[in-house]
Order: C-alpha cells, then sequence, then structure tokens
C-alpha cells in the first residue's frame, strides 16, 4: 500500500510537466491544424538554454528559467513565421512533412552546437527528500510541480479571460468566421505557435536540472506529448491536462508493477486501448472520425 | 514503342551495373538504396493511392526483418514458465516468407484498429504502433536479444548456391523491385486500386457509391506491410544483423521524404525519390561534413522540396514535358 502511495505521487509530480507539453502541443493542433514535430525539440532547447544559461554563464537559477521560457517563446514565434506563415491553406500532409523537416534540422543542430554528451544542470534545491508520513519526494520535483501547475493555470486564463485568447478560441472554432469579424489569423496563428512552443521549453527547462539535456532528449518527449493529446482529444486543453495525469499514472504503476522496461510503452499501449474503445479520445470534439 | 525500349535500356542498364562497377562499397550503398526503394513503394500505396500517410511503417519493415531472421536462426519461447515453443532452424526462403506472412498479418491487425480514426488520429496511432514495436524489440530478451541484437543471420542460399557476394545481392534485390513495381502497377490499375483512389479524393463521395471503405484500406494496408515486411527480410539477410534500432523513428522519415519528394501516387516517384535519397548521403559524405550537417541539409531539402515541388519531381517534369510538347 506504501509502495501504491508513492507511485501515486510520483505519478502527481510528473503528470504536471506532462501537461504543460500536452497543452502545448492541443493548442497547436486545435488553433493551427499543425501536427507539430518540433515540439520535442522546443523541450530540448528549453533544458539546454538552462545549461547555458546556469551552468556556462553563472546565471540564478530561477532568472535563467524564466529566461528560457521567454526564448522558447521567442523560438517558436520565428519558426511559425518562417516556415508556416506561408503554408495557411495548405492541408495536414503537407504541414507535417515541413515540420517533420524543421524537427530533423533543429535536433542535428542541436547535436552540432552542444555535442552528443549528456549535460546536467545544477539546482539550487536541498538534495533531502520532503517526507510526508510514508512517501517522499525530492523537493526539486516540488519545485517542477508547483511550477508547472502554475503555468498551466496562467495557459487557461490566457486562453479564457483575455482578448487574445479570445480571437484564439474563436479561430478554434470557426477559422474563416473568425477573419470575418477581424481576428488577424496569421498574428493569432504566431501567437499560439509561440504559447505552444513556450509551454514545450518551460517543460525541458523545468525537468532538464532534474534528468540530463542530451540532444534526442525531445523524441520520447514529443512521443508522450502525442499520446497526452490523443487521450484527451486533439484540441482540448482540460482533457490534455487530465491526460497528462492518467499517462504519468499508467507510466509509474506500469514501471512499478510491470517492467521497467516497459515504462515508456505504456502510453502508446493506451492510446491502441483508448482509440478501441473511444476513438475520439477522452474530451474531444466530434470530428475528424472514419 | 519508344517506351518499351527506353524501359527495357534502363533495365538493362541496371543490370549491368556490378559488372562494370568495381567499387563493392558503392555497390553495397545501390543494394541498400534498392531495399529502401522497395520499402517506399510500399508506403506509396497507402501514401500515395490510398491517402493515408502512415509514419509507422518502419515497423512493418522491422517485423519482417525480425520474423525472417527468427525463423531461420530458430528460437524457443516461454509462453509459460512450463510450456516451451520452439522453433527449429529454417531454410531462408521459407523464413523470408514468414517475414512476410508475419508483416501483413500485422498490417491486417493495424488496418483493422486503425482505421478507425483519420487524419492526424491515424498518423499518431501509427508512430504509437512502430514505439510499440520498437520497445517489444529491445525488452523481450528471450526471443530477439534485445540490445544485444540478432547475429550471424544465414544468407539467402538455394542448394549451393549462395548469396553471399554483392553482386548476386544487388541482382535479388533488382528484381524483387521489378516485381514489386509490377505488382503495384497491376494493383492500381485494378477495380481495387481505382477504389483506393477514389478513397483518398473524396471518402464520403466513394462509399456513397458502394465502396466498402474499411476492406479496401486494410486491404491497402496488408499489402503495403507485406512488401515492406518483404525489404525488411531482404535486408536482415543481407546485412545479417537485427536490433532493435532498426524501428527508429528516422527509417520511416526516410521512406517519406523519398515517396513524397519522388512523387506520391506515381508508379515511378519511389524510385526516382528513393535513388536521389538514397544516394545523397554519400555525395554530402564527399564534402567532408559532419554527420550533423547532412542531417541538416536533409532537414532543410525536404522543407524545400514540399514548398517548391509540392507534388514530388515525378509529376514536376511531367507536367514540364507536356508543357512543351502543347508548345
Amino acid at each position: 500500500m506504501d509502495q501504491f502511495l508513492q507511485h501515486c505521487l510520483n505519478a502527481l509530480m510528473l503528470g504536471g510537466t506532462y501537461a504543460l507539453l500536452g497543452i502545448g502541443l492541443t493548442l497547436i493542433f486545435g488553433i493551427m491544424r499543425v501536427v507539430n514535430f518540433t515540439h520535442g525539440e522546443l523541450y530540448a532547447f528549453g533544458a539546454y538554454m538552462m545549461y547555458m544559461l546556469v551552468m556556462l554563464t553563472g546565471a540564478n537559477f530561477f532568472v535563467a528559467l524564466a529566461l528560457a521560457i521567454a526564448l522558447g517563446v521567442a523560438l517558436g514565434a520565428v519558426l511559425e513565421f518562417v516556415l508556416l506563415r506561408r503554408l495557411h491553406s495548405a492541408d495536414i500532409d503537407t504541414t507535417m512533412l515541413v515540420m517533420i523537416g524543421a524537427w530533423i534540422a533543429l535536433q542535428n543542430a542541436e547535436q552540432l552546437l552542444w555535442s552528443g554528451v549528456a549535460k546536467s544542470i545544477d539546482n539550487p534545491f536541498p538534495s533531502a527528500p520532503l517526507v510526508i508520513g510514508v512517501v517522499s519526494v525530492a523537493w526539486n520535483r516540488v519545485f517542477v510541480f508547483v511550477t508547472a501547475i502554475f503555468l498551466v493555470g496562467v495557459t487557461y486564463v490566457l486562453i479564457n479571460h483575455t482578448k487574445l485568447g479570445k480571437a484564439m478560441r474563436a479561430t478554434f472554432q470557426d477559422r474563416d468566421t473568425a477573419a470575418l469579424m477581424g481576428v488577424r489569423i496569421g498574428n493569432i496563428h504566431t501567437a499560439t505557435f509561440a504559447l505552444g512552443s513556450g509551454l514545450a521549453a518551460a517543460a525541458g527547462a523545468l525537468l532538464g536540472p532534474v534528468f540530463v539535456a542530451y540532444p534526442s532528449m525531445g523524441d520520447l518527449a514529443a512521443a508522450k506529448a502525442f499520446a497526452i493529446v490523443i487521450l484527451g482529444g486533439l484540441g482540448s486543453i482540460g482533457g490534455a491536462t487530465l491526460g497528462g495525469f492518467i499517462l504519468a499514472l499508467a507510466e509509474e504503476l506500469g514501471a512499478g508493477y510491470v517492467s521497467s522496461g516497459y515504462r515508456d510503452a505504456m502510453g502508446f499501449l493506451l492510446i491502441i486501448v483508448i482509440l478501441l474503445f473511444k476513438p475520439t479520445g477522452l474530451f474531444a470534439r466530434k470530428e475528424r472520425i472514419g | 514503342m519508344i517506351n518499351k525500349i527506353l524501359v527495357a535500356a534502363g533495365i538493362a542498364a541496371l543490370v549491368s551495373v556490378p559488372l562494370w562497377l568495381d567499387n563493392s562499397y558503392l555497390l553495397h550503398v545501390l543494394v541498400i538504396t534498392g531495399i529502401f526503394i522497395i520499402a517506399a513503394m510500399s508506403l506509396n500505396l497507402l501514401l500515395g493511392y490510398a491517402g493515408q500517410l502512415s509514419l509507422g511503417h518502419v515497423a512493418f519493415f522491422g517485423i519482417g526483418a525480425y520474423a525472417s531472421a527468427l525463423v531461420s536462426l530458430g528460437f524457443s519461447i516461454h509462453i509459460t514458465p512450463q510450456w516451451v515453443m520452439t522453433v527449429e532452424k529454417n531454410p531462408v526462403w521459407l523464413a523470408m516468407l514468414a517475414g512476410i506472412l508475419a508483416a501483413g498479418a500485422c498490417g491486417w491487425f493495424i488496418g483493422r484498429v486503425a482505421f478507425k480514426v483519420r487524419g492526424a488520429y491515424f498518423v499518431i496511432v501509427s508512430i504509437s504502433f512502430a514505439e510499440v514495436v520498437r520497445l517489444v524489440a529491445l525488452n523481450w530478451v528471450e526471443l530477439t536479444q534485445g540490445p544485444m541484437a540478432l547475429n550471424n543471420i544465414p544468407p539467402l542460399a538455394f542448394n549451393s548456391f549462395v548469396f553471399l557476394k554483392k553482386p548476386e545481392n544487388y541482382w535479388l534485390i533488382l528484381t524483387v523491385a521489378v516485381v514489386c513495381y509490377i505488382l503495384i502497377r497491376r494493383l492500381v490499375n485494378s477495380r481495387a486500386g481505382r477504389a483506393m483512389v477514389a478513397l483518398r479524393e473524396n471518402e464520403a463521395l466513394a462509399a456513397s457509391v458502394g465502396i466498402d471503405v474499411t476492406r479496401y484500406l486494410v486491404l491497402s494496408t496488408v499489402v503495403s506491410a507485406a512488401m515492406a515486411g518483404a525489404a525488411g527480410a531482404l535486408y536482415a539477410h543481407y546485412v545479417r544483423i537485427v536490433d532493435p534500432d532498426i524501428f527508429l523513428f528516422v527509417y520511416t522519415v526516410t521512406m517519406v521524404i523519398m515517396v513524397v519528394t519522388g512523387g506520391k501516387g506515381t508508379l515511378a516517384g519511389p524510385v526516382v525519390g528513393g535513388l536521389i535519397f538514397g544516394l545523397l548521403p554519400e555525395g554530402l559524405r564527399a564534402f567532408a561534413l559532419p554527420p550533423e550537417a547532412q542531417w541538416i541539409a536533409y532537414g532543410v531539402l525536404m522543407v524545400l522540396v514540399v514548398y517548391f515541388l509540392p507534388q514530388g519531381i515525378v509529376p514536376a517534369f511531367r507536367n514540364l514535358f507536356q508543357s512543351k510538347k502543347i508548345a
């Protein structure tokens, strides 16, 4: 029972960052209809920015975190402006191929710049874990969880209670009508991509110091983000949040009770099971179902 | 008539390559390129004709490779702690057939499951499938040796003739490629092929005129998977070592780039794209770039192709040729 509680706590801690990753991806898909293969690279970019700032320039950990997220937002905006701006009316396969090309180029640029050797990043938290009754958790994981939940909250407020968020929701519902109402679709797309990228970079900047930064770290993160988004339904923010926690729980329990080798397979198995019984995902709008 | 002469001359030129090319490394590159062209042709059936972007295609390639290697080497696994299933060593041609069958069977299963969804959902399901298969290959050590890889896979042999050297492997791959090309051409020009194209163009309309959507999508997946499995089996018995890295997403991406660059939904597209992207890394190597820079060039090239030749090279050339004829 103690072990089970510990697994649940670990899942809760992990789920926060998974939710960040999933929300970024699902926003970009829902609003732009783009399957974003560069998502994992933005995640790796966040981790590498933490490495550059904390380890090479010696910046304060928290300042570095804020800067890393801001740089992720900027990189996302540039990517959208350069690659996707001209492909507005293109079909989903075309944009997907462009994003795959960008993903390959970005990942290898990371490897060229920072070499294939994994980089560890210092963090200012005490190494003794926080013990609550029968379970315990590392302080840096608590910080990651709290920050992730805070950023998820900020995203909710941004989407639901600001003018930009309203324009985004309008674009999500009906792009043409939104354009007729004076929403500048191009700018909304750039903002969406920048926001989604910033969330991915935040997840990387938070988890980079917990684990290590290495060039292909984005692949697994992207794969998990896809799994989360499928669980929640493409385009659903609430679904992505819950999906993040469900995936984390499935992974923790799978690693704990089945085999740690299959930890990363849990998400994909979950996808296949969900699609067998509820192809729309848990919260999706009814569409794109054969 | 002129076309037939050109095709015959082209095939004769390809057949003659090992006779005058005295560089076994280049011949090796050509063999690997040929294997990938077969895989790309199989993907083209699904992507170009049935219009379904499968990003898990490498799974079928890898399953073909593993199944064929395992059946030729023999294996034994514990289904329950007491009950052991043992397969003895088998001749390689039989193993290859087993590989093709295994890949085709997986294609049937995935087709039944994955075609409940379309578009982006289908893409992600196909990626997930390939990842699960990769993790199984990595972790089911009793069957696959995991990261230790399957070694000493026997080459294809008939009686005393062994496909060990590069030239005979080149001819073998060329023969299989031509057979696959003819099979695909016959299929897409048949009633089933027209049904697939109709589904690609407008699924609702196709269904309304009585085309059984699931049946034709599953059919195209099975044929495509079996052909990719054949390419995988050829790969396993040529390279003679198979490890879980065979399932890496990069290989799927390579196949997709080949099809899209050449021209999806054209018969010659995967061949043209396959030749370009099979030989391009060797060309880039001449500039002595680090491998990362080569991959960056690969990615940038892919973006540029989508921008400037969205239909691919083969249709672009065809248009050029036709507009000249009119003028």
